[in-house]
């Protein structure tokens, strides 16, 4: 059996409350030290309050042939972005 | 430079691409990045696998010649420094093995393959650092010539690399500056004895510096397709000459003379002119003639194998825990 | 000369055991104790980093390399802690760079276990494990000594302790119970660095005279948290503690195994080969 240690990849939410951000991967025997790995890897510069790690092989990505079907109909939803409302300045900030 | 001399793969013009080579290169072409499940050809996934992994194998490699001063550093705040510097490198040697596992090979075949001598590193580090000057010259003139490099790969065209790029060039800030703090103190407020400490590491450091940028343009043969693929940004004599026009300068604050007598202003091309390497020299140390080859991958070697057993142990461990998890969890059903 | 019986006696009351200063040799002034103490503790952090940091570069796999020299910088930013204040207290102008570079070996307080050499990446952790087990009981009560200044680092270290103690703890025990190799490494490791444990909770004038003040526990008081703290994580790697009880000392009073000198040969060179210059 190969004892090359699996591939986690590292998400870490930052002091600002921020969600959680994909900031690269590393190899740990299991989830545990993965996460004390990525404390001590990824966090040298204080970068960090929360880690979570997740096995990369437990990724499901999109596909990028389907890139188009998947992204392009919320191009299309344009109302979801605030900047489609036009606001009458006399309300002030929204 | 750090990649110096990859062997890129399967060149096309235009007109004999497919018409998925075709599209790729339009990509590539208005500034996309290519992400690890875009399909690309065979020639770009190995051309970066060659060049990333080489890339990572410096970083690791490079940890030994400056590693070789932390037990020696002449205070606590050096030493602090150094360490932290050298964990750095240990870093990003992760972050790029980590970059080309996107493509499909995994860290440890990498290392199968730099050990077994299939892979290569930078040829500056089979120097030897021989004083703690050099640990001063090895921050600012190496780390100083691989940032030069490495600034321009953050616009590289495979996404991973590229932000594994733009998170060591933050990182590494510190590294060039750390280094000419070291040179600073010994020129500018040492002994005599300290300055010709550092007078002696330039000498012995700045044509090997020089090389790190590879083979001039004349002689590079892989430099055409690599950048049309956007995986090498700017040529080797355009990075070495920027460098040179950089340092001059910084090596007259400090009182250094650089050891090419033919260097010189040159007003009309706005930069200095400069000698040459000697460039049997750097292919005699990339074909593992250097003065430290065999004690650099020894090392390297010697890490891997002793290390074994402490990477087995926790992956059996892993595998113990797993399974008492599962029975345990079969237990409560 | 010791009689024979005196030197092999495990539990020899060190007040007592030849060689070993008296508060009076140390000019019965408290602060001279109080600076020697701290020299304890900072040569502790000294050696203990210098050792770890040996692995840089050479450690069985990048996340270690880079976990470990965390270990090693907290270390030495402890060291600096320490030492400087042993510097203050001392009143003779020297900082922690003067005392950790031009220190001589008979002069470094430090325990024998933290100057072992380093052997293989397990015999690494377990002289950390050990170590740490008893650094966080420290630490601990350190946070309520009367010496404010005290206080304070032990405050800002055990932070970075706890977590020294979590990875080594960790790591002791998923090698302890992993393969037949790594089980066997790790009670190997066990069984000989544990006669320089007990060091870490032997007394002297000097604790003594630290206690009395308010300023240090007595190191004995540490002993039954260290204890447990070992049983457990042993119990859990499925490692043996070893039966006997010869315990080695001499480190905390200056009388040190030869593996110091060739640490300090290598940390001191320069301040050594350039009297006087700066860096």
């Amino acid at each position: 059996m190969s004892s090359e240690w699996p591939l986690w990849e590292v998400f870490i939410r930052g002091q600002h409350g921020l969600h959680h951000r994909h900031v690269g991967s590393l190899h740990a025997p299991d989830a545990e030290m993965a996460i004390c790995n990525a404390r001590d890897v990824y966090t040298r510069r204080n970068e960090g309050v929360s880690i979570w790690v997740v096995k990369s092989s437990d990724i499901t990505a999109s596909s990028p042939s389907e890139k188009g079907p998947l992204f392009e109909p919320s191009n299309a939803k344009v109302y979801r972005h605030p900047t489609f409302f036009e606001i009458p300045s006399e309300v002030g900030h929204m | 430079m750090y990649a110096q001399m990859v062997k890129a793969e399967g060149a096309k013009a235009r007109e004999e691409m497919s018409e998925q080579e075709r599209a790729f290169q339009d990509r590539i072409d208005r500034g996309e990045k290519i992400e690890p499940k875009d399909w690309m050809p065979e020639g770009y996934r190995k051309t970066l696998i060659r060049q990333i992994g080489q890339h990572a194998h410096s970083e690791i490699v490079g940890q030994l010649p400056e590693g070789n001063w932390i037990t020696r550093a002449p205070t606590l705040e050096r030493k602090a420094i150094l360490l932290a510097k050298v964990q750095d490198e240990a870093g990003h040697g992760l972050y790029l093995y980590s970059a080309a596992e996107t493509l499909g090979v995994s860290r440890d075949e990498l290392l199968a393959a730099l050990h077994g001598g299939r892979m290569k590193y930078s040829s500056i580090f089979n120097y030897p650092t021989l004083t703690w000057a050099d640990i001063g010259m090895v921050g600012w003139l190496v780390d100083g010539a691989a940032i030069m490099n490495q600034v321009q790969l953050q616009k590289t065209s495979y996404g991973p690399y590229s932000r594994a790029m733009i998170r060591i060039c933050k990182e590494e800030s510190f590294h060039q500056r750390q280094g000419y703090d070291i040179l600073m103190k010994m020129c500018l407020q040492g002994t005599p004895e300290q300055k010709a400490m550092a007078q002696d590491a330039m000498n012995r450091f700045w044509y090997p510096a020089l090389m790190m940028f590879g083979p001039p343009d004349r002689d590079s043969v892989h430099s055409a397709q690599s950048m049309q693929w956007k995986i090498k940004i700017n040529t080797n004599d355009e990075l070495r000459q920027k460098f040179v026009d950089q340092t001059v300068p910084q090596a007259e604050y400090l009182g250094l003379t650089i050891p090419d007598p033919k260097l010189k202003w040159n007003d009309a091309k706005g930069g200095y002119d400069f000698s040459e390497p000697d460039w049997t020299e750097f292919f005699e140390v990339i074909a593992g003639n250097g003065p430290c080859n065999t004690e650099r991958m020894e090392a390297r070697i010697t890490a891997w194998e002793d290390g074994a057993w402490f990477r087995k142990g926790l992956m059996a461990h892993a595998r113990k825990r797993d399974a008492r998890r599962a029975a345990a969890r079969l237990a409560a059903e | 000369m010791p009689s024979l019986t005196d030197v092999m006696t495990a539990d020899a009351d060190l007040t007592r055991a030849p060689g070993i200063r008296t508060i009076a040799a140390l000019g019965a002034a408290p602060e001279n104790a109080f600076a020697e103490w701290l020299c304890r503790m900072g040569d502790n952090c000294l050696i203990l980093g210098h050792r770890i940091s040996e692995w840089c570069g050479h450690a069985p796999v990048l996340e270690e390399d880079i976990a470990l020299a965390n270990t090693a910088l907290d270390l030495i930013g402890q060291t600096r802690l320490w030492l400087d204040l042993a510097g203050e207290v001392e009143g003779k102008g020297r900082s922690a760079d003067t005392l950790a570079y031009l220190r001589d070996a008979a002069q470094f307080r430090n325990v024998l276990l933290v100057e072992r050499p380093n052997g293989d990446f397990g015999h690494t952790l377990m002289r950390q494990f050990l170590f740490d087990a008893w650094h966080i009981e420290m630490l601990r009560a350190l946070q309520s000594s009367a010496d404010p200044r005290v206080a304070g680092i032990a405050a800002k270290a055990a932070k970075e302790v706890a977590y020294h103690l979590e990875r080594s703890a960790d790591l002791v025990i998923r090698l302890g119970d992993g393969t037949e190799e790594s089980r066997a490494r790790m009670q190997t490791a066990l069984d000989r660095l544990w006669p320089y444990t007990g060091e870490l909770f032997m007394g002297d004038a000097v604790d003594q005279a630290m206690a009395e003040a308010g300023i240090a526990p007595d190191p004995a008081s540490l002993r039954a948290a260290w204890d447990s703290t070992v049983a457990e994580v042993m119990a859990t790697a499925t490692l043996v503690r070893p039966g006997g009880t010869f315990q080695h000392r001499g480190g905390k009073q200056g009388r040190h195994t030869e593996a110091l000198g060739y640490i300090l040969a290598d940390m001191q060179f320069l301040q050594r080969a350039y009297p006087g210059a700066v860096w």
